[in-house]
């Protein structure tokens, strides 16, 4: 199964008590774009935080690009290959664009520890490379973060993506706080990555989006996998019957 | 819709409001005050205010050394914390560090040991340095890692580090630095210590990782975090090299003085945190830069000598002092508040 870019088993995080993530077993293969849905509280965030490293699973494997890994934090599960789009626009609003696609992994010129000198020049040549491959257009690249428009906003985030080569990509509902057209524009380039082969995973409520956007959905339900569908063999009302716990997959019975 | 040719993402260029930076602001500020005081000066002494050169570098050379602490303060800010406890830091460094720095030829006043006098000045100087870095670090170590606020633990180092410097002799001041020591302070070395310090940190804010780090946390801490960036870890940096800094200070002001008594830098902690927000340090992190401070500092140069050169009351100036404070705090809120609207 070497077309598989990440794969989980039998994937658990316990919050005390609260079971807010029981034995996802989940396959991405490269090239792949699939959507996770479900109500809030289902679960999607608890997964997607799992294996970026950004909290530590209480049991289960994860096997990314063909070795079993285990993320200590965030940047761990960057420098892997995997990039993330948070929901809460993991952004230093005070920063310009090249800072932001680099903090925490500044380009250096020369190391002194803490007080390394920053490549200013490639990282943002880096930046114009990276915007260039997601076509998104910033006019001034100077331009501190805060004054930028939403939409502009989610694109810096994404363009992080591209600018590392990244081999996953994971957007926690990257259109949720966007207008009409700045969730077009987000769309658009994740239209661009799929055409580059880039795999995505996608969490997201807006139906449309996800049966515009992606091969394959995953539900999650009170912490648990309750199926996984692809998207020519199902519609939007067969999804919110599974989202809605109306139905679970064959393959999940017992589960939920 | 899914019209792959069509550009992905056409972002609109209208917004293209200009932004001055707040450097830019305060320098107006300190042009207009300084064009009021020429005028004042006219009218009621009829006399030039900035004519006087020695006026301007006596004025220089009481803020720079309080300038030295502000730099360090102006990091603390833009990282979104606060240090309260400079002030403190300057009375007990500059006791300790002095006693090490005493000569021998008058026994009667020499504080400690007999055989600690005429020692070489880099043993003071050293002393003095981890003075201020033990302070920086404790007050770092409380924040980043107990989660105190940093209003609270300063404040708190504030109170122990005045006890500190009344603790060390008792309450005596400390007298007669050696030659080398009182170097430090002498003719116009504070300014010369003051733009070295200024200069390094203006270049370790701008173009290292450090100075990034500093402006990420203090703009969204939380995405600095997730960035992968060890926040406790920098943090913990950021106060040790104020507290540094403070203990730097504090040597200049006691060897500019050839004496430290434990009540010196009272206030100091406040003059400080104002000259940072007179020069466009926004209070709530992640916006300010040390020319913005140095700015601020020659604006408090400039207000606290035109009082004086105007001959106004010591009482009229502090309560005008608090009120520039405010002003300048007010402006930072306002300025926060139209971005907010704006985004």
């Amino acid at each position: 199964m070497t077309n598989v870019i990440l794969k989980t088993e039998d994937l658990t995080k316990h919050y005390g008590g609260v079971h807010a993530l029981e034995s996802a077993n989940f396959e991405l293969r490269k090239g792949e774009h699939v959507a996770i849905m479900g109500d809030n509280g289902a679960g999607k965030s608890t997964f997607v935080r799992q294996i970026t490293g950004v909290e530590q699973r209480t049991r289960g494997k994860i096997i990314f690009d063909g070795r079993e890994v285990n993320f200590a934090g965030p940047l761990d599960a960057r420098e892997a290959g995997i990039e993330t789009v948070f929901q809460n626009l993991a952004l230093a609003d005070d920063l310009d664009v090249p800072s932001n696609l680099f903090l925490g992994r500044e380009m250096v010129l020369f190391n002194l520890g803490p007080f390394s000198i920053l490549d200013m020049k490639g990282m943002r040549r880096a930046t114009e490379e990276g915007l260039k491959r997601t076509a998104v257009k910033i006019p001034n690249l100077n331009n501190a973060i805060r004054n930028m428009s939403g939409g502009q906003r989610q694109c810096v985030a994404i363009a992080r993506t591209a600018t590392f080569h990244s081999k996953l990509t994971i957007m926690d509902e990257p259109t949720a706080a966007l207008g009409v057209q700045e969730t077009a524009q987000v769309e658009n380039i994740i239209r661009t990555l799929k055409e580059a082969g880039e795999p995505l995973i996608l969490i997201s409520h807006n139906m449309r989006q996800v049966f515009d956007l992606v091969d394959r959905i995953v539900v999650f339900r009170r912490g648990r996998m309750v199926a996984n569908l692809s998207k020519n063999e199902t519609d939007g009302q067969d999804v919110v019957a599974y989202i809605t716990g109306a139905k679970t997959g064959a393959e999940f019975e017992g589960a939920a | 819709m899914a019209d792959a040719t069509a550009p992905a993402a056409i972002i609109d260029t209208s917004r293209k409001k200009r932004h001055w930076p707040p450097e830019f602001n305060a320098l107006i500020g300190l042009i207009g005050i300084a064009i009021v005081f020429e005028i004042l000066g006219w009218i009621v002494r009829d006399q030039s205010f900035f004519g006087n050169l020695t006026r301007l570098k006596i004025m220089i050379l009481q803020v720079s050394i309080i300038g030295i602490i502000a730099i360090g303060v102006t990091q603390v800010i833009i990282s979104g914390g606060i240090d309260l406890s400079s002030g403190s830091v300057v009375g007990a460094t500059a006791m300790i560090a002095t006693s090490f720095a005493q000569v021998g030829t008058y026994p009667r006043a020499v504080f400690i040991e007999q055989g600690w006098v005429d020692l070489p000045v880099i043993i003071p100087v050293v002393v003095g340095l981890g003075c201020g870095l033990i302070a920086g670090l404790i007050n770092g170590l409380l924040i980043a890692y107990t989660k105190i606020p940093p209003f609270i633990a300063t404040l708190g180092m504030m109170v122990s580090a005045r006890g500190v410097a009344q603790w060390w002799t008792k309450g005596k001041p400390v007298s007669f630095p050696t030659d080398q020591y009182a170097a430090m302070g002498q003719g116009m070395t504070p300014v010369f210590i003051f733009l070295g310090v200024a200069i390094l940190f203006y270049l370790i804010l701008r173009f290292t990782v450090y100075g990034k780090h500093t402006y990420a946390i203090g703009s969204n801490e939380d995405a600095a975090r997730m960035s992968g960036i060890n926040v406790e870890r920098h943090k913990v940096l950021v106060y040790t090299i104020a507290g540094l800094l403070a203990g730097l200070a504090a040597m200049v002001l006691s060897a500019r003085g050839l004496t430290a008594q434990s009540g010196m830098g009272v206030m100091y902690e406040l003059d400080a945190i104002a000259m940072s927000v007179i020069g466009g340090v926004s209070l709530a992190g992640g916006r300010g830069s040390i020319v913005g401070t140095t700015i601020g500092m020659i604006i408090f140069g400039v207000i606290i000598s035109g009082f004086t050169f105007l001959r106004l009351d010591a009482f009229y100036q502090e309560m005008i002092k608090g009120a520039i404070i405010i002003a300048a705090v007010v402006a930072d809120m306002y300025r926060q508040r139209r971005r907010a609207m704006e985004s």
